[in-house]
């Protein structure tokens, strides 16, 4: 909380790039100035680098504070943006040694291979990151910003927006795929005068921060792509729904509405056509289940965050009543770049009915834990070991966690399995928002269940009885088991109770609750037996009891 | 809808009413604006008490058990003051397979305070977070809004008894 | 001119009113599906869940309190499954507080403890939760039980929407949630109540009640509906 104003402040104070010289650079460095490079003092590093570079003479030297470079693991980074090369852990007192880099530059070199985790990606939501200013929007329009935006307006109608977004085969970046031309078909045809976009950064499930990343790296391609899905759906209004957690990310949005709105991409009559559009930010406050999209409308009209049952679905009736197009970040930030670049170039990446590119959150015992953004098909060994650089300390591999709390845990047998919405649902998981959470041996799965249900009985809204008694009653039988106090009878019980709340419960966080001890009693049942039966922990995370005396 | 009633005053003259007047009010001061109130309210003060939510209530016209339901609903908000410094433990999924567990219960084997608890002297408030997003440098802590990443309990105890 | 749609509910051919929900013809036609947090006159919330329903296409459960009918819908309202879960959800209002009958004052006219006996739930399988929870008697003329509230909020629904008071709403959330007057002040010093006495009337269980009666002696009756407060909602045109 006390970490809010400190973020916001930092980049009032900064208004514009550390430019040291005038005039086309002949070397740049790039520093990443986003959150976890920031909490590991970054921008001090930027500092020290623009003082260094003028001290020493070097006028055709750029400094420049970018968006995430994605390799959080091994921050602060710089990269020397002709070159490739990378700093990593950068300290105050490797500035120089970055300087006598930059003064080396030739006009004739070109980017070498920085190695797998770079070489493998392919971006299209994250394609600026690490390249613009995210303060700056003549830099997003340097890189090829609102061409999309320009294009729409001034040579396509809004049912050909919609068509190229359909044929595209986006899908939902947020968690359940739902094809996004569909939805916003669904609105553009829905009955009413007045409709809104809104853009749900939510982003709630511990161990993703996708949306937080493209938001503090390239705030200006959310808001273009949620422009352009107003133009196409007849929408004026919007909202970005954003974590009261990410002071950055919040911060730089809110730079972003300000600037984007003085040079007209916003408000009245854009970029000089009759097409109006404006967006606010609206603040979460600490509710996981306001990324349910019926609970976020709530919270946005100013009330308790629980969800209603659907239909009727928010593109009917929505925000005020009024049909509501809801999409996540990831997925606005596919928006222009499918525009600008065809929708056949982007349903020609992927794999099956899962198109396109998925950003993902590497977290947990991997090496490089970071941002990455694959085609969707890629393997998950090449995505936790290509990409990822294996398990720390080269430990034994024993399972990813995705989806979030409605997801489930991948064991070793499906590295090999390519990652798309169907292939992970096929395999009791989920695709969720992203976030792909690695454990090796050190981690108990029946510890791990119990840590998610942890999680949902304590995010639980409270308004109907399944999730509000059923998640604290599987989480009570969980820490039985953990404890070595559960018999096989409260297996059986934990299962048929763990079904009818998949069934009966009102929203996605309850429906979705059981799922981490579906995939954990699929995959891991031995480890579960190993506690009730044999009353030991396999991993030695957690303390059995000694048994009871019986009279 | 024509609002029926003459605006409140602030509870006091205190100038930090402002900052939540103005917010209030350049949302036209409506029941929608209630959450975005709270925000301003925490921001200046630190904390909601009694007074702040009357205000914010009776200034866009929400019945006071409704902001009650509201304020108490979002983790985010607090209505008790929080002690001189704070630790925020980040919970996360990252966080929590590399040690979240043991920095939360090493605080309360040092200084004997839970999640959501202030110490007896009033020092330190320890809060727990669903994710800091920060999960390379898993476990995090947030110390008075500096990021601590790959935190070793010790040191961290230590630091906070220095405080 | 309204659209008449004709469907089938357990397999007998029903036939509604565009708009109309599934829970509103079943009981014309003298179906009965279960429910605690729908009354007739308030606004529906779809949260008790004891009123799911199958519908045939669908692979999900509705909710027939908040499912509009629609032509030839196939609609199973008893089933196995659904009395398991039904029972399920029963059992779960129990353990989550404290229900003691014997010594409730709503003892024999409560709609929680007919729901069980209708469901056939006999005893309880499920881990109790037992929270400590108060009782609020601070009030001149009625008093609140926690440990018997099952959270159908037919009480906030009724000051809000027909007394206009707004002096019962919910507070925190989860496990944690309870039902609060203004501030989470006690009752009795709540300056917008106007002792109508609406929310005691609508308690389906003993939470909610009168000073002065006797265990077993409240003054509740199983009521499908309160005539007046329906006529007082058709005004208002909710």
């Amino acid at each position: 909380m006390s970490e809010m104003p400190a973020a916001a402040r930092a980049v009032r104070r900064r208004a514009t790039t550390e430019e040291v010289h005038e005039g086309p650079a002949r070397a740049t460095a790039y520093v990443c100035e986003a959150a976890s490079c920031m909490s590991a003092q970054a921008h001090d590093i930027t500092l020290r680098l623009g003082e260094s570079a003028a001290r020493a003479g070097l006028s055709d030297v750029m400094v420049k504070r970018v968006g995430c470079l994605g390799l959080c693991a091994a921050g602060p980074l710089v990269e020397i943006a002709e070159t490739g090369r990378l700093f990593d852990h950068v300290r105050p007192d490797d500035v120089e040694g970055i300087v006598g880099a930059l003064r080396k530059v030739k006009p004739t070199d070109t980017r070498a291979s920085q190695g797998p985790f770079f070489e493998k990606q392919v971006r299209v939501a994250t394609e600026n990151m690490g390249r613009v200013d995210p303060e700056s929007l003549d830099d997003y329009v340097a890189h090829g910003g609102y061409e999309a935006l320009r294009t729409v307006l001034s040579e396509m109608t809004s049912a050909e927006v919609r068509d190229q977004i359909t044929q595209s085969g986006l899908r939902g970046r947020g968690g359940a795929g739902f094809p996004t031309g569909l939805k916003w078909t669904t609105v553009a045809k829905a009955q009413g005068s007045q409709k809104y976009v809104i853009c749900n950064a939510d982003e709630g499930d511990p161990g993703a921060f996708m949306d937080r990343s493209v938001l503090e790296s390239d705030p200006y391609r959310v808001l273009e792509g949620m422009t352009i899905a107003a133009f196409a759906v007849h929408a004026t209004e919007g909202y970005v729904y954003c974590r009261a957690e990410y002071p950055l990310a919040v911060a730089r949005l809110r730079n972003a509405i300000r600037m984007a709105q003085r040079a007209g991409w916003l408000g009245t009559g854009i970029a000089d056509t009759s097409f109006s559009f404006d967006v606010q930010v609206r603040l979460g406050a600490g509710a996981f289940v306001c990324g349910e999209e019926t609970a976020l409308i709530a919270s946005v009209e100013g009330r308790r965050g629980t969800p209603r049952p659907r239909p009727p679905y928010p593109a009917m009736q929505g925000l005020w009543d009024c049909p509501t197009l809801i999409n996540n970040v990831e997925t606005f930030a596919n928006v222009p770049t499918i525009l600008r670049k065809g929708a056949e170039w982007y349903a020609g990446i992927g794999l099956g009915k899962s198109k396109g590119t998925k950003v993902f959150a590497l977290a947990g015992r991997i090496v490089n834990t970071g941002l990455v953004e694959v085609p969707m098909g890629m393997t998950l060994r090449e995505v936790v070991y290509d990409i990822g650089g294996g398990i720390i300390d080269g430990r034994p591999f024993k399972a990813v966690q995705t989806g979030g709390p409605s997801g489930g845990c991948i064991p070793a047998e499906h590295l090999d399995m390519p990652l798309s919405y169907e292939s992970l649902i096929e395999v009791g998981s989920f695709m969720g928002s992203g976030g792909l959470i690695v454990m090796d041996d050190t981690s108990c799965m029946v510890d791990v269940a119990k840590y998610f249900q942890d999680f949902c009985r304590d995010e639980s809204c409270g308004k109907c009885v399944p999730c509000r008694v059923g998640t604290t009653q599987l989480w009570m039988i969980l820490d039985q088991i953990t404890r070595g106090r559960a018999t096989l009878d409260d297996l059986a019980q934990l299962e048929r109770l763990a079904r009818m709340i998949q069934r009966m419960s009102l929203c996605g966080l309850g429906q979705g609750a059981p799922n981490p001890i579906f995939s954990t009693l699929r995959y891991f049942r031995d480890e579960y037996l190993a506690h009730i039966v044999d009353r030991v922990c396999p991993a030695g995370v957690c303390t059995i009891e000694p048994a009871e005396v019986m009279a | 809808m024509p609002v029926l009633y003459h605006k409140p005053p602030p509870p006091s003259d205190d100038k930090r009413w402002k900052i939540v007047e103005t917010r209030m009010r350049r949302l036209g001061d409506r029941p929608p604006a209630l959450i975005e109130a709270l925000h301003a309210a925490q921001e200046a003060f630190g904390y909601l008490d009694t007074d702040a939510l009357n205000y914010v209530g009776d200034t866009l016209g929400v019945p006071h058990s409704r902001v009650y339901g509201v304020a108490t609903f979002y983790s985010f908000f607090t209505l008790k003051p929080s002690g001189e410094h704070t630790c925020v433990v980040c919970t996360g999924t990252a966080c929590y397979i590399n040690g979240a567990k043991d920095i939360l219960a090493g605080l309360d084997r040092a200084l004997h305070v839970k999640p959501k608890e202030t110490t007896a002297d009033g020092k330190i408030s320890v809060l727990t977070a669903r994710c800091l997003g920060a999960c390379s440098l898993a476990p995090a802590v947030i110390v008075d809004g500096d990021v601590k990443g790959k935190v070793n309990v010790g040191d961290l105890v230590a630091q906070l008894e220095a405080m | 001119m309204t659209t008449v749609f004709t469907f089938r509910i357990d397999g007998k051919d029903v036939a509604g009113s565009e708009g109309q929900t599934v829970m509103e013809v079943a009981e014309e036609n003298g179906i009965d599906i279960p429910g605690l947090c729908h009354l007739e006159g308030i606004h529906d919330r779809g949260a008790c869940r004891l009123c799911m329903v199958e519908i045939a296409g669908s692979p999900k459960l509705a909710a027939a309190c908040m499912t509009k009918i629609a032509e030839g819908m196939d609609v199973t309202a008893h089933s196995d499954v659904l009395l398991e879960y039904r029972r399920t959800v029963t059992e779960m209002m129990f353990v989550e507080r404290n229900h003691v009958c014997a010594v409730c004052v709503a003892n024999n006219h409560c709609e929680l403890q007919d729901m069980a006996e209708g469901l056939g739930v006999t005893h309880f399988d499920l881990p109790r939760i037992s929270p400590k929870v108060d009782i609020d008697a601070s009030h001149r003329l009625f008093a609140i039980d926690h440990n018997r509230c099952i959270l159908c909020l037919r009480c906030v629904r009724v000051c809000d929407e027909i007394e206009g008071a707004h002096t019962w709403d919910v507070m925190h959330r989860g496990l944690e949630t309870r039902v609060q007057t203004d501030m989470g002040i006690p009752w009795g010093e709540s300056t917008t109540c106007t002792s109508c006495g609406k929310c005691v009337q609508v308690c389906p269980t003993g939470a909610l009640f009168e000073k002065g009666r006797a265990v077993a002696r409240g003054s509740k009756t199983k009521r499908p509906f309160l005539p007046w407060m329906k006529v007082v909602a058709e005004e208002r045109g909710l």
